[in-house]
């Protein structure tokens, strides 16, 4: 194994089909036109220095390092701006260029120290290759001059450290917060000799706008700016492509590794997910793998008031395996069940729910999406006959409107964000939905064109209300919707959109957004050209979650937005795997591939191979699960890296059922919040210590290596091997690419699926199989799936969560960019420096009725509990709306949602509860038993100790 | 809220998002859903609840569960 290093071409790609044939130093060479004069010759192996240029940004010209000589044209013109032409003749290398590079890079050594032997970046450093490539050998001018070598470090940012007497002002690291990054927050101040990099106004980098997304350390040539890894380890020594176990985007990385330590992530420019971009979290947050709080051996207590007692895994896997013998046989083959990890691999969830199914006789298996998108799986299912989004990531480079709705994905999918931002500030437009005023609305150099600031709850409403507008006023595809639809559900569907009800002036009421303003953007979206709609949970985590995902589907039929790029509904996926979760048949309905239990010929399949006899009755739910233990009726419940405390709504109903049931068992990295109610712990494995794949929110099957052994011992799915083992269930395989072949030998959408075919493509984007070997990009294109697309009537029903004179406002919650989730990798990495707490966002004019200032304690209260947070005042939220996010255990933002569900999945309302806000003195009561209870909670007794 | 009650207001729930399609048989479509989603103890429970009387359940759903009650019986009965 060695480092992986991409080519770097120096300029980006073009695009543009037509060629253009030219000769460079002798040789022929032929490109698109558009193509730099660069980057063709680097594509013909020819290697122009060059100092200021990197392909991840448009040409710049400003070292002149990269001259070159054109035949017919005077001096020298930088290769990197120049455009290739017909029949152009270029030399790169002679005499006159090579002594003009020597003055040049002369002049950039005499202001950089020469401490190169010392320097971080010894061995990966652009201009030490470029000094070399010029042949430079002496430096004329000495360092008695007026130079930049004093500068000061800045050190204040987490994982890199910026030290400007190593710049050389290239401007890389400027342009890569703008055009890849979308951040603005470099300028380079002054000008001529005076002229340095600077974040923002002269501040350091963690006071500046930076979101420590790296780019500008990956554009760095030098080492001014490094990350604080490499400075500590050293340069790696090889690394391995994986994949992010953070986000639903599913950032390719380079793993950069000195033996079996992870030295640095970079993105990896070949990942067609990020395209060589990457969020902090991606990037940066990986030292929770090493943390000291992880658990490396497994522990079981007979009754959750006694400490953890650490065993073999010998011992928890035949106790575990007892423990659901024994309910069975008790309370029934029902009475137990699993759920599956939307951050563990495609194979390691298609193993817990083939043991759930296979070994326990019964379908009680769910997964987190239950609580995301499962709404979103049985709206476009319903509607187009598939569940997932239709496009990949690159169709947003194709699109002119854009519609986000119920998503901040600045916060949560970044580098889809970065890659939205670079299509807007090219001239796309776009709509918000949302009853925050997101990141998105309004950014350096953008602006939402609308921004519709909706009551939370109203989502069906005002998309009714855009539906409406376009086919009143005749904007809708005629011939789409003839060619394409089913007619007979298309009239149904028009005469109840037309009607006034879902007009927007009699909407206004139900949403507070403006009529004129819906019509505005209706209009825009049915007529500006391309028009693609990215939605998240701000659609789903509601009451009529699913029928706002069908509102979504009608309107992108209705105006033939579906089947080609740049167009399309994409629902953005929070977790890592949560599309691969849902695929592998995480649902207690459905077998891997979406299909139903109850269909025989699928389940004979299946029975078939396991050689197992599979119950043809749909199983229980999460929250179904949780009042079934309540009730009586279910005792026992395998979690593999999923934390319910924290994330499920209405905690206190959650610890109720938990507590209620008599084997517990939490496969983890940490003691998590559930934990507390577990009676076995099995310790889990990190993504950098298995093989897998993981699917991202556009259907790509990327891969996961492993680049460390597992510091628990086993992988994941290893784990769920023994168990289905001891529970007499045998799973041979001895690799998950083995797996991986089952899946695809059962899952029609999968058949071409493979690790060797991975391997050859880097990833593939399902269906993949004979009708589709290369996968697809795009869905629906000739037709769709379930034949002709289908409108469902979608009425607005108001939630029965209603605000009151006890509960006047509306609590919507969500997630913020340096956090994940429950926060239980985040939060046990650097990344707290940017958000240590909960808070909540409350608007000037609640805040002042209630007597509350910037920073106080406040009690926030529902009719399902209460929790203490501090507030933050600001007019990002409307009068009447206050937010919060959920990724502390100690503001347990969930012990306020109540356990409202979408009507068809019972995915909970987290974004709307009905609450009241007033001062208060610090954590409530409820908050310091919490702690006391979760501290007790996690009394270990060494092995040793216990023998 | 009591279990029964939560799964009165589910069936309603679902209720109200068939009752207006009008090109569908609202209680068909509710039994198709329920049947499809519902584990078996909830299907018992419900049934249990319709035969109580079926205190706040609404017209289309009360149909429907009538309807998944007897699909559910002549199963049973084949099986
Ligand atoms: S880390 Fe990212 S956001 Fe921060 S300055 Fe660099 S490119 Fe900009
Ligand atoms: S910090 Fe690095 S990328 Fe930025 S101008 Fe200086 S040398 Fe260039
Ligand atoms: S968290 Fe998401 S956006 Fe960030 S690096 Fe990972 S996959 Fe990419
Ligand atoms: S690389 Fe062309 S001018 Fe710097």
């Amino acid at each position: 194994m060695s480092l992986i290093h991409e080519i770097d071409f120096g300029t980006p790609a073009s695009k543009a089909g037509e060629t253009v044939n030219l000769i460079i130093d002798g040789r022929s060479v032929s490109v698109p036109a558009g193509t730099s004069v660069m980057r063709a010759a680097m594509e013909a192996g020819i290697q122009v220095p060059k100092l200021c240029a990197t392909d991840m940004l448009d040409a710049f010209g400003s070292c002149r390092l990269c001259l070159v000589e054109i035949e017919g044209r005077a001096g020298t013109p930088a290769s990197c701006t120049t455009p290739v032409a017909p029949g152009m003749k270029v030399t790169t290398q002679n005499d006159r260029l090579a002594k003009l590079r020597r003055g040049v890079m002369e002049l950039y050594i005499s202001d950089h120290p020469l401490d190169c032997l010392t320097c971080a970046a010894n061995g990966d450093c652009e201009l030490q290759d470029m000094a070399g490539a010029v042949g430079l050998r002496e430096v004329r001018y000495g360092y008695e001059g007026e130079n930049h070598l004093k500068q000061q470090k800045d050190e204040s940012n987490p994982y890199f450290t910026f030290d400007a007497s190593k710049c050389i002002v290239c401007s890389r690291c400027v342009r890569a917060c703008e055009e890849v990054q979308g951040t603005f927050a470099l300028t380079i101040q002054a000008r001529g000799f005076e002229s340095k990099v600077s974040p923002g106004m002269a501040e350091k980098f963690l006071d500046s706008e930076c979101v420590s997304c790296g780019a500008c350390v990956q554009a760095c040539p030098t080492a001014t700016l490094m990350e604080k890894s490499v400075i500590e380890i050293g340069q790696p020594e090889h690394s391995v492509v994986t994949t992010c176990a953070y986000c639903g985007v599913g950032c390719s990385f380079k793993a950069e590794m000195r033996g079996e330590q992870l030295v640095r992530m970079v993105p990896y420019k070949d990942g067609q997910a990020n395209r060589g971009h990457s969020c902090v979290k991606g990037r940066f947050a990986w030292g929770y793998a090493q943390h000291r709080e992880r658990i490396l051996n497994p522990m079981i207590r007979e009754s959750i008031d006694q400490p953890w007692r650490e065993v073999s895994w010998e011992e928890a896997i035949s106790h575990t395996a007892a423990e659901f013998k024994r309910i069975q046989a008790k309370y029934g083959r029902g009475s137990v069940g699993g759920i599956t990890s939307s951050r563990c691999t495609n194979e390691e969830t298609y193993l817990v729910q083939k043991l759930v199914r296979a070994g326990f006789g019964n379908n009680n298996v769910d997964t987190c999406a239950r609580v995301c998108h499962s709404p979103t799986g049985y709206g476009l299912s319903k509607t187009y006959g598939t569940s997932a989004g239709t496009q990949n990531f690159d169709s947003v480079e194709q699109t002119d409107v854009v519609i986000v709705i119920g998503a901040n994905p600045v916060a949560a999918h970044p580098v889809f964000a970065s890659r939205l931002k670079k299509r807007l500030r090219k001239g796309a437009k776009l709509i918000v939905i949302d009853p925050r005023r997101t990141e998105m609305v309004k950014a350096p150099h953008l602006e939402a064109a609308f921004h519709l600031p909706l009551r939370p709850g109203t989502n069906a409403a005002i998309l009714n209300a855009l539906a409406h507008v376009i086919i009143t006023e005749g904007l809708q595809n005629e011939t789409f919707i003839r060619e394409r639809c089913d007619l007979d559900a298309f009239e149904h569907w028009a005469t109840f959109i037309a009607d006034k009800r879902n007009s927007p002036e009699a909407v206004e009421a139900i949403t507070g957004v403006s009529a004129e303003a819906v019509r505005g953007a209706a209009r825009l979206y049915a007529t500006g050209g391309n028009g693609a709609i990215y939605y998240g949970l701000g659609v789903t985590e509601h009451s009529q979650g699913t029928t706002t995902v069908m509102a979504i589907a009608n309107l992108a039929m209705l105006t033939g937005n579906i089947g080609r790029p740049g167009v399309g509904v994409n629902p953005l996926r929070g977790q890592n795997n949560v599309q691969g979760s849902c695929d592998m048949g995480s649902f207690p309905h459905e077998l891997p591939g979406y299909r139903h239990i109850s269909d025989d010929a699928t389940r004979a399949m299946f029975e078939s191979l396991w050689g197992r006899p599979l119950d043809s009755e749909p199983g229980l739910r999460i929250p179904n699960m949780l009042d079934a233990a309540v009730d009586g009726s279910f005792k026992g419940i395998y979690i593999q890296g999923e934390d319910i405390l924290q994330s499920d709504p209405d905690t206190a109903h959650v610890a109720a059922g938990l507590a209620a049931m008599e084997c517990v068992v939490v496969q983890d990295l940490f003691l998590n919040e559930t934990a507390n109610y577990a009676h076995v712990f099995l310790p889990g494995s990190t993504f950098l210590e298995k093989d897998g794949t993981f699917t991202n929110a556009e259907r790509r099957i990327n891969r996961v290596r492993k680049v460390m052994t597992p510091k628990n011992g086993y992988a994941d799915w290893e784990i769920t091997v023994m168990l289905a083992k001891a529970l007499g269930l045998e799973m041979a395989y001895s690799h998950p690419s083995e797996i991986m072949d089952e899946i695809a030998h059962l899952t029609p959408g999968f058949a071409g699926v493979s690790y060797d075919f991975l391997e050859k493509v880097g990833s593939v984007q399902w269906p993949c199989n004979e009708k589709a070997p290369m996968g697809s990009p795009i869905m629906h294109v000739d037709g769709f799936v379930r034949g002709k697309g289908n409108f469902m009537i979608t009425e607005y029903v108001p939630t029965d969560e209603r605000t009151g004179p006890r509960f006047p406002l509306l609590l919507t919650t969500g997630r913020i960019l340096s956090q994940y989730n429950v926060g239980a990798q985040t939060r046990r990495t650097a990344n707290v420096v940017w958000h240590d707490e909960d808070v909540l966002e409350i608007h000037p004019h609640d805040a002042e009725q209630r007597g509350v200032r910037e920073g106080d304690w406040v009690k926030l209260e529902s009719r399902a509990g209460g929790t203490t947070l501090r507030a933050v005042i600001t007019d990002r939220v409307a009068p009447g709306v206050v937010y919060t996010t959920f990724h502390h255990p100690l503001t347990q933002a969930n012990v306020v949602t109540t356990d409202y569900s979408d009507w068809a999945t019972n995915c909970p309302e987290y974004k709307v509860t009905a609450v009241q806000v007033a001062p208060s003195n610090g954590p409530s009561e409820w908050q310091e038993q919490y702690r006391e209870q979760a501290e007790r909670s996690r009394r270990i007794v060494k092995a040793e100790a216990a023998e | 809220m009591s279990h029964e009650n939560k799964l009165v207001m589910m069936a309603n729930q679902i209720g109200k998002f068939f009752a207006p399609q009008t090109n569908m048989d609202a209680p068909e479509m509710i039994a198709d859903h329920i049947g499809k989603f519902w584990d078996p103890r909830m299907r018992r429970q419900i049934y249990a609840h319709l035969d109580a009387g079926g205190d706040g359940m609404d017209a289309p759903v009360r149909e429907a569960i009538k309807r998944l009650q007897e699909r559910d019986k002549a199963k049973q009965t084949r099986a």
